[in-house]
């Protein structure tokens, strides 16, 4: 037996256990908001699990596909459980990641040397809501097919060639049977490329280590991972758990539209066409510029502002904890997010599109607002 | 510092929310709809199952009012067995409709009774029929309306129940087949009121008063788009206790083991 571990320990392959996860030097001081990149991998396994599963009782056409997603419901031994599980995983998923991305910036972990990190996490970001917008479109709804629609159109902002590349898109002149094929294809493949990104991600991460709620350099005091943060993390993944089981068995459609129990019907646009929840800050940027080009350019802009980061923010201090301005500038950045998220789902009128103006310009002023104005108060 | 930071961010935050909270009050004030209440439905608490005697008075209600206008494409016979009916009361519904089958050896389609393994019949042909004969209005799939509405079984009770006068301002054309409804978007629905005292005879004997049939037939049509949730809460209720004691056996252990890292004391000597 012993030396069949000794030959273990030997294996290259093992030695990657070994020294990235079992002994893998962490910092003592993690708190729990540490804890949500490994709910976030967590999940990501358990949407690959149930949407291989799902993905045996379901055709992408636009002829079965509603009555596929009902049939699984109905008829599959645990396929409402197993259909649920997945819908409000990409929610669970985006929640973890929202966590995560805020932990970042609040304790500085983009701040040099882990730009590389923080940008490998915006490219598994775009990835993720790629996954999400394109999982809507399967079960063909009213707000799949709407939803796409709308998505789809930002394509055509693009000056000159817009349409055409909208036309690609849709392998047609509208949403139709090759643009669910096409979804339903990508739809399977980036849930794996997001696996192999997370893997370049963490292999980011150990080049330099963890960050810490103190933002200092601690390499005076590493604990190995396993058997302290091993634990830790099975606490927080099993409170997730418990948060995440609770929504599937109490309010497992809160969360999606009711328009999308009725089948797509393209010569009956919805009153309202909402993305899903975790799309709705964006949403919200974008309605707020009148010009369909600007509104799309200020949408990616609102995302690809995080890349900017680690060079607008001019701080010689990482942690928020010791910048009592960032603090403050922190919390009204979640506020005026959250708000973004409210107003990308109200009509577009008096009051919301007034407010929408305002509360814009505060989202990028938390960004621009890191340069020199924290370090200064600092001094 | 820190309660310096929340002060000075609640000084900023309690304004902003001060004003949105005002705009929402403002915008709901404006729709055109009235929204439903919140009704004490007996299935809706997380430890609560279906009322399968009102399932079942709601499915009587539905095959004798609703039917007439309204499908339910997803609803087999056999869905009812074991919830609203036993299998040989099931089979004898099944065995009162006439279903088109085949081609048998000859090539032929004939008719047959209905089996277990029938769907509910449809009223209409298409489409076109459905709106021909209902005044140009589409009466809609109810199998899965109690999940395609805001507001869910709420919703549909207010809807059944809340025919009134038009008020002064508002005409609807009757003759058009517009009834006023103020729970509809729009206040003016295709359909006429349906449920009035003594619509259908209930064999268990309960009284069917209008909001009697209202809410067995709510019931049934929440059951409908959820024929499994009882089930689901089961399950869900025994993971639920279990990953939580998994936290509790977690948490507990987690502590155990941090408890050294918890007492080590760090001193830095010049
Ligand atoms: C005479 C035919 C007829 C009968 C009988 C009938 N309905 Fe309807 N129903 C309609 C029509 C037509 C509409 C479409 C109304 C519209 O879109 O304006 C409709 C719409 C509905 C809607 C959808 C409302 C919405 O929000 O879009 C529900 C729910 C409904 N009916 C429930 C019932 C129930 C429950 C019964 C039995 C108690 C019933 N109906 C009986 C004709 C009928
Ligand atoms: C990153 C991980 C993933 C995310 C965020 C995600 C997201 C989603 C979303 C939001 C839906 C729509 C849910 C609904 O309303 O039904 C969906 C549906 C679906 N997904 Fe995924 N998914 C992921 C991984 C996968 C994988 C790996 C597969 C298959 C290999 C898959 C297969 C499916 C199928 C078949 C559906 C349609 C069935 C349904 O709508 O319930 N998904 N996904």
């Amino acid at each position: 037996m012993q030396s069949i571990m000794l030959r273990l320990r030997q294996n290259s392959l093992f030695n990657v256990y070994v020294n990235h996860a079992e002994w893998y030097p962490s910092p003592a001081n993690l708190n729990y908001f540490w804890g949500f990149g490994s709910i976030a991998l967590g999940v990501l396994v358990s949407q690959i699990v149930s949407g291989v599963l799902l993905a045996m009782h379901y055709n992408a056409n636009i002829n079965l596909a509603f009555n596929d997603v009902e049939h699984i419901m109905r008829d599959v031994v645990g396929g409402d459980g197993l259909r649920y599980l997945h819908a409000n995983g990409a929610s669970m998923f985006f929640i973890s990641v929202y966590v995560h991305i805020g932990r970042g910036l609040f304790y500085g972990s983009y701040f040099y040397p882990r730009i590389t990190l923080w940008y490998s996490g915006v490219i598994l970001f775009f990835l993720m809501m790629a996954a999400g917008f394109l999982g809507y479109v399967l079960p063909w709804g009213q707000m799949s097919f709407w939803g796409a629609t709308v998505i789809t159109n930002f394509f055509s902002a693009i000056p000159v060639v817009g349409g055409a590349i909208v036309e690609w898109l849709w392998g047609g002149f509208s949403v139709d049977q090759p643009t669910l094929n096409r979804f339903f294809s990508l739809h399977f493949l980036i849930p794996f490329l997001l696996a192999g990104v997370a893997i370049i991600h963490i292999a980011l991460l150990h080049e330099h280590g963890s960050n810490n709620p103190l933002g200092i350099n601690e390499n005076i005091k590493k604990i190995p991972f396993l058997t302290y943060y091993g634990i830790k993390d099975l606490f927080g993944i099993m409170l997730f758990i418990v948060f995440f089981v609770y929504f599937l068995v109490n309010c497992p459609n809160l969360l999606g539209h009711a328009d999308n129990y009725i089948e797509a019907l393209p010569l009956v646009t919805p009153a309202h066409i909402v993305p899903e929840w975790y799309f709705l800050p964006f949403y919200a940027i974008l309605r707020t510029i009148p010009d369909k080009l600007g509104g799309v350019i200020a949408m990616v802009v609102a995302i690809l502002i995080l890349l900017s980061l680690p060079f607008l923010d001019t701080s010689k201090i990482r942690s928020g904890l010791f910048k009592p301005l960032h603090f403050i500038n922190f919390i009204l950045f979640i506020c005026v997010t959250l708000c973004l998220g409210w107003l990308g789902q109200s009509v577009v009128e008096f009051p919301f599109s007034n407010l929408s103006e305002v509360v814009t310009i505060l989202y990028f002023f938390y960004f621009i607002s890191h340069f020199r104005l924290t370090t200064q108060y600092v001094k | 510092m820190f309660a310096a930071a929340l002060r000075e961010s609640a000084r900023v935050v309690l304004p902003v929310a001060a004003v949105v909270t005002g705009a929402t009050v403002m915008a709901s004030a404006n729709d055109e709809v009235v929204p439903a209440p919140n009704y004490p439905f007996s299935h809706k608490g997380p430890f609560s199952s279906w009322d399968t005697k009102s399932i079942r008075r709601g499915y009587q209600v539905y095959k004798e009012v609703c039917a007439s206008c309204h499908s339910m494409k997803y609803m087999h016979y056999r869905d009812l067995v074991g919830v609203a009916y036993n299998e040989k009361e099931a089979k004898f519904l099944a065995e009162q409709i006439e279903v088109e089958d085949g081609p048998n050896d000859e090539g032929e389609m004939f008719e047959r009774p209905g089996k277990l393994s029938d769907v509910f019949p449809a009223p209409y042909e298409n489409e076109e029929q459905a709106r021909a004969i209902n005044n140009g209005a589409l009466p809609p799939d109810l199998s899965l309306i109690a999940k395609a509405r805001h507001g869910g079984e709420d919703y549909l009770f207010a809807l059944l129940t809340g025919y009134r006068e038009a008020p002064a301002g508002v005409t609807v054309n009757e003759d058009a087949g517009q009834y006023y409804n103020p729970y509809f978007p729009g206040g003016k629905i295709g359909m006429p009121l349906q449920l009035i005292d003594g619509a259908v005879e209930y064999d268990d004997g309960v009284e069917s008063t209008a909001s009697q049939m209202a809410k067995d037939v709510c019931t049934f049509l929440a059951w409908a788009a959820e024929p499994h949730q009882d089930d689901r809460k089961r399950v869900g209720q025994q993971m639920l206790t279990l990953f939580a004691i998994c936290a509790v056996i977690a948490g507990y252990h987690k502590r155990f083991k941090w408890a050294p890292i918890k007492n080590t004391k760090i001193s830095y000597f010049k």
